[in-house]
């Protein structure tokens, strides 16, 4: 089957099977950042946008997003280096093959709610699982990141 | 120090957060067959066939191999030094069966559908052998795991193929049994720990291909790549002058990866194809065909007076290394060398092991490698010795505990030489508030809160075994390049070690830039494994820059026409002191390049014939609700002595990380096998590791020691800090419940059943 879509502003079409999952097709697409750390939706490294919404690539049919906009991290790498830098002043990202999908959420976290409480970050991140970091860093991270912010992006 | 023990961002910090294609599978070639493999449904069965044919027809499939067509001399994946301790037990492919996921095919073909489809076409017939799945039953069992003739130990390690020995042994000082009759207070418990997932979030990966040299390429997703060398030579059975192993960033380790899960398949493929391959194991595959925590039961006694003098502690660990023998030799030995000397003044003490096999995956090597297991054995026994002497847990440590000076017999006869345990015990209790806390404060709610304490300590290196190399070279322009063996995993050692250099060399951390690890370009380098890295690469490092700065010297000296003692050189500009005049670094890197006949580059080699420890103490707040036995972690603190932390923010990442992964083995994780030897928790859903949620509060500070012979006074760190959570948890369960639970993990229908029944 045929679908069109927006890949990180970048009008796409492609001629798919129709049991592709959204994962793949951004990888084969060149969007490298999306991860697969499991195979039940549960370890959050696939996050992508659909439209302004994050999902887990995995659970998502390629034909599912036909018609949308599509945004992995590599469609937001300014953000990404800007939030980033903040978890890598923590050596925070340790490994780093989660970060992109945790990235990805936080960043869905800031647009929605600009000023969250620790509790909100934990809530809203829960399913975005880390190995290496314990999490105390990526929150450190956070909370540096939200005061830059409210500092109006002065350090 | 201007820049070890500074927090500087990781090297690759910015192309981490940012998701650059860093990854093995972000950079394999494009055209790589896929390689998979079908695993055995059974425990234990001989393959009595493998009808092949129709898979081979299924379209786009390259290649089908079975136990006929591989090579018969045997070996380990288990990532150690030659000649290794692990007994050579594998082959790639093995008629003989031996766990539920052992591999009986590997097909290897154009894409996933198609080799997917011609798994489903393969027809194994199978003679289902009784299979052994209880530890206890597998000494001296009539069923053997390796009946085989061609097994193999290479060294003595007290093993036995017909017995299901992997391994036995014992180590005593005095007579344990002597002193224990004599002692007032005897407490006796045997501490069973599950097998765990390292549960990295990148799982086993490798890619292979065919150079212009037409030598075999391996970009694989491993700690070891020296090591993945010699297993890949003798498995495929060509020399090691025919492989490379590079590893790119690597998504997570923790010892999984010190084991070679994943290279064997496909660089058989390729090397019998021509073709590139690779193979990305499924969360699945390396829940259920990977490399775990060894499964061991820990028996303790630990004998006092009354007035709380330890005197003797007798251990006896048995270990379950699965189908195979990887680490299990080594493991089990660090359940007693790492847990007794934590006591400083026994006057006897006794360990004895025996490992075994036994038809479920075979276990590996994961962070704290057996420590892990007999720490939380001996930590639980000395808490139960506190409460049964009526003494204060906090109080009877600082009695007992190893002090600096003191010669560790338990611990291979080493003298510690840097040890703040003292002070990290009590600094911990002043940051939890153990004085108002211990034991337990009823809520008024159902609830009670309560405290626990353990300590711990690991090793740095394997003392006498360990190598770390380093080669530096002056380039153009004053940068230098440092290249290394030791794998950065995560942990940032790439970091760490420019950190060592640009100390050492008086320059900047920009200017170094570092590389690995390669086994064609490396310096040798055992790998990054037994928390190695920092004391053994890392004084490879500056042995390799001192010696450097040496040759820059007399680079300058021949450049300004003066005698080399005549230099002064701070790291920019070399100065003859007796005319003033100068020449700059840059321009000596310039010089080195042009009508220079002595190198400006130095490799340098490092091994020790010690492995100072570092040590810690944990502490837990917890709140148990009586009613369900839930456990909420409130509130860990955590006081490491790894000597001079080289970099603060790596270091408190790798404990707060290492507590997370303790705090899951201790409350949630645990590999199950039903009653037919299938992997229950296969999967994310099953195994639960912690999210952020269930980690609590998670507060870290450093009471550092000296270490002498570690760069800038530095120890290990990686390892030791999974130690404390599943005693101290233990611990401060037991202070809320009164009671003592003697299996991991600790879950709440335990605690509420145990309940029920008080």
């Amino acid at each position: 089957m045929k679908i069109s879509l927006m890949l990180n502003g970048t009008k796409i079409e492609r001629e798919i099977a129709p049991d592709l999952l959204l994962i793949d097709f951004v990888r084969e697409e060149g969007c490298y950042s999306v991860k697969r750390g499991c195979e039940t939706s549960g370890c959050g490294l696939c996050t992508v946008f659909l439209d302004e919404k994050p999902v887990l690539s995995c659970s998502v049919l390629a034909a599912r997003a036909d018609g949308h906009a599509v945004t992995t991290l590599e469609g937001l790498q300014k953000e990404a280096e800007e939030f980033g830098a903040f978890i890598a002043d923590q050596g925070a990202e340790q490994c780093g093959f989660c970060n992109p999908g945790m990235i990805m959420n936080a960043i869905a976290l800031f647009r929605e709610n600009p000023d969250p409480t620790e509790e909100e970050m934990k809530e809203y991140l829960a399913g975005n699982l880390c190995r290496c970091s314990g999490y105390e860093g990526q929150l450190r991270g956070m909370k540096a990141f939200l005061e830059y912010k409210k500092q109006g992006g002065a350090v | 120090m201007k820049t070890v023990g500074q927090p500087i961002r990781k090297k690759d910090a910015m192309a981490l957060v940012t998701g650059q294609p860093v990854f093995t599978d972000d950079i394999a070639p494009k055209n790589c067959l896929i390689v998979k493999v079908l695993r055995s449904p059974h425990a234990n069965a001989m393959v009595r066939s493998v009808k092949k044919d129709l898979a081979e027809k299924v379209e786009g499939i390259e290649a089908v191999y079975t136990w006929e067509d591989v090579p018969d001399e045997r070996f380990t994946l288990a990532g150690q030094t030659y000649p290794e301790a692990s007994p050579y037990d594998r082959l790639i492919l093995d008629r003989h069966v031996r766990y539920v996921g052992d591999p009986v095919a590997i097909v290897a073909g154009r894409d996933e559908a198609c080799v997917d489809q011609a798994l489903k076409r393969l027809k194994v017939e199978y003679e289902i052998l009784p299979a052994i799945l209880d530890l206890h039953e597998a000494k001296d069992s009539e069923i053997l795991v390796h009946p085989e003739e061609n097994w193999k130990a290479l060294c003595k390690v007290g093993a036995d193929n017909k017995r299901n020995l992997c391994a036995s042994g014992e180590s005593h000082d005095g007579d344990v049994e002597a002193v224990l009759q004599d002692c007032e207070e005897v407490v006796e418990g045997t501490y069973h720990v599950k097998a765990n997932q390292q549960a990295m979030m990148e799982t086993f990966r490798t890619v292979c291909y065919l150079d212009p040299y037409g030598r075999l390429n391996v970009m694989s997703s491993t700690q070891i790549v020296f090591h993945v060398r010699r297993i890949l030579s003798n498995a495929l059975g060509i020399s090691k002058s025919r492989i490379r192993v590079f590893k790119p960033r690597i998504g997570g380790g923790f010892g999984a990866k010190q084991t070679s899960v994943s290279e064997i398949y496909p660089a058989f493929v390729t090397w019998k194809t021509g073709k590139p391959s690779k193979m990305i194991f499924t969360r699945e595959e390396s829940q259920i065909a990977s490399s775990p925590r060894h499964e061991m039961e820990v028996s303790v006694r630990v004998g006092a007076d009354r007035d709380g003098r330890i005197r003797a502690i007798d251990v006896y660990t048995l270990s379950n290394t699965g189908a195979y023998g990887e680490h299990g030799p080594t493991t089990v030995g660090l359940s007693g060398h790492k847990s007794i000397p934590l006591y400083g003044s026994l006057e006897a003490h006794r360990f004895r092991y025996d490992v075994v096999y036994t038809n479920v995956m075979s276990s590996g090597a994961y962070r704290g490698y057996g420590a892990t297991q007999g720490i939380y054995a001996v930590e639980t026994a000395v808490n139960e010795l506190a409460e049964r002497l009526h003494i204060d847990p906090v109080e009877l440590r600082l009695k007992n505990m190893v002090r600096e000076g003191q010669i560790m017999p338990a611990y291979y006869g080493e003298q510690t030489n840097s040890c703040a345990l003292d002070r990290c015990l009590k600094r911990a209790a002043d940051m939890i508030g153990w004085k108002e806390k211990y034991p337990c404060r009823d809520m008024g709610n159902g609830k009670v809160r309560s405290v626990g304490v353990a300590m711990a300590m690991q090793g740095s290196g394997i003392s006498n075994v360990d190598v770390g190399s380093a080669t530096i070279k002056l380039e153009e322009d004053g940068v230098y390049a440092l290249s290394i063996g030791a794998a950065d995993m995560g942990t940032g050692c790439d970091t760490t070690m420019a950190q060592v250099a640009a100390e050492c060399l008086d320059c900047s951390i920009e200017q170094i830039i570092v590389s690995g690890a390669d086994t064609d370009t490396s310096p040798y380098d055992s790998g990054s494994y037994a928390s190695s890295t920092a004391y053994i690469t890392g004084k490879a490092v500056e042995k390799a820059c001192r010696k450097l700065q040496e040759k820059i010297c007399e680079k300058a000296a021949s450049m300004l026409g003066c005698e080399v003692d005549a230099v002064e050189f701070d790291g920019h500009t070399a100065v003859d002191r007796t005319t003033g005049k100068q020449v700059t670094l840059k321009e000596i890197g310039t010089a080195g390049q042009s009508g220079n006949a002595r190198s400006l580059q130095v490799t340098e080699t490092n091994s020790s014939p010690v492995s100072p420890p570092p040590f810690m103490a944990g502490m837990a707040e917890i709140e148990v609700d009586k009613a369900t036995g839930h456990v909420e972690l409130l509130d860990y603190v955590a006081v490491v002595d790894c000597g001079t932390p080289l970099n603060p923010n790596l270091c408190r990442c790798q404990v707060e990380g290492g507590l997370a992964q303790g705090i899951g083995m201790a409350l949630y994780e645990d590999v199950r096998y039903s009653a037919r030897g299938q992997m229950l928790n296969n999967s994310f859903m099953q195994y639960k590791i912690p999210t952020r949620l269930d980690v609590g509060t998670l507060r870290v500070e450093f009471e550092s020691s000296y270490e002498e012979t570690g760069p800038f006074g530095a120890k290990s760190i990686g390892e030791v800090v999974i130690n404390t959570p599943a005693p101290a948890l233990t611990h401060a369960v037991a202070n809320a419940t009164g009671l003592w639970i003697h299996e991991l993990p600790i879950t709440s229908e335990k605690i509420a059943m145990g309940l029920l029944k008080k």
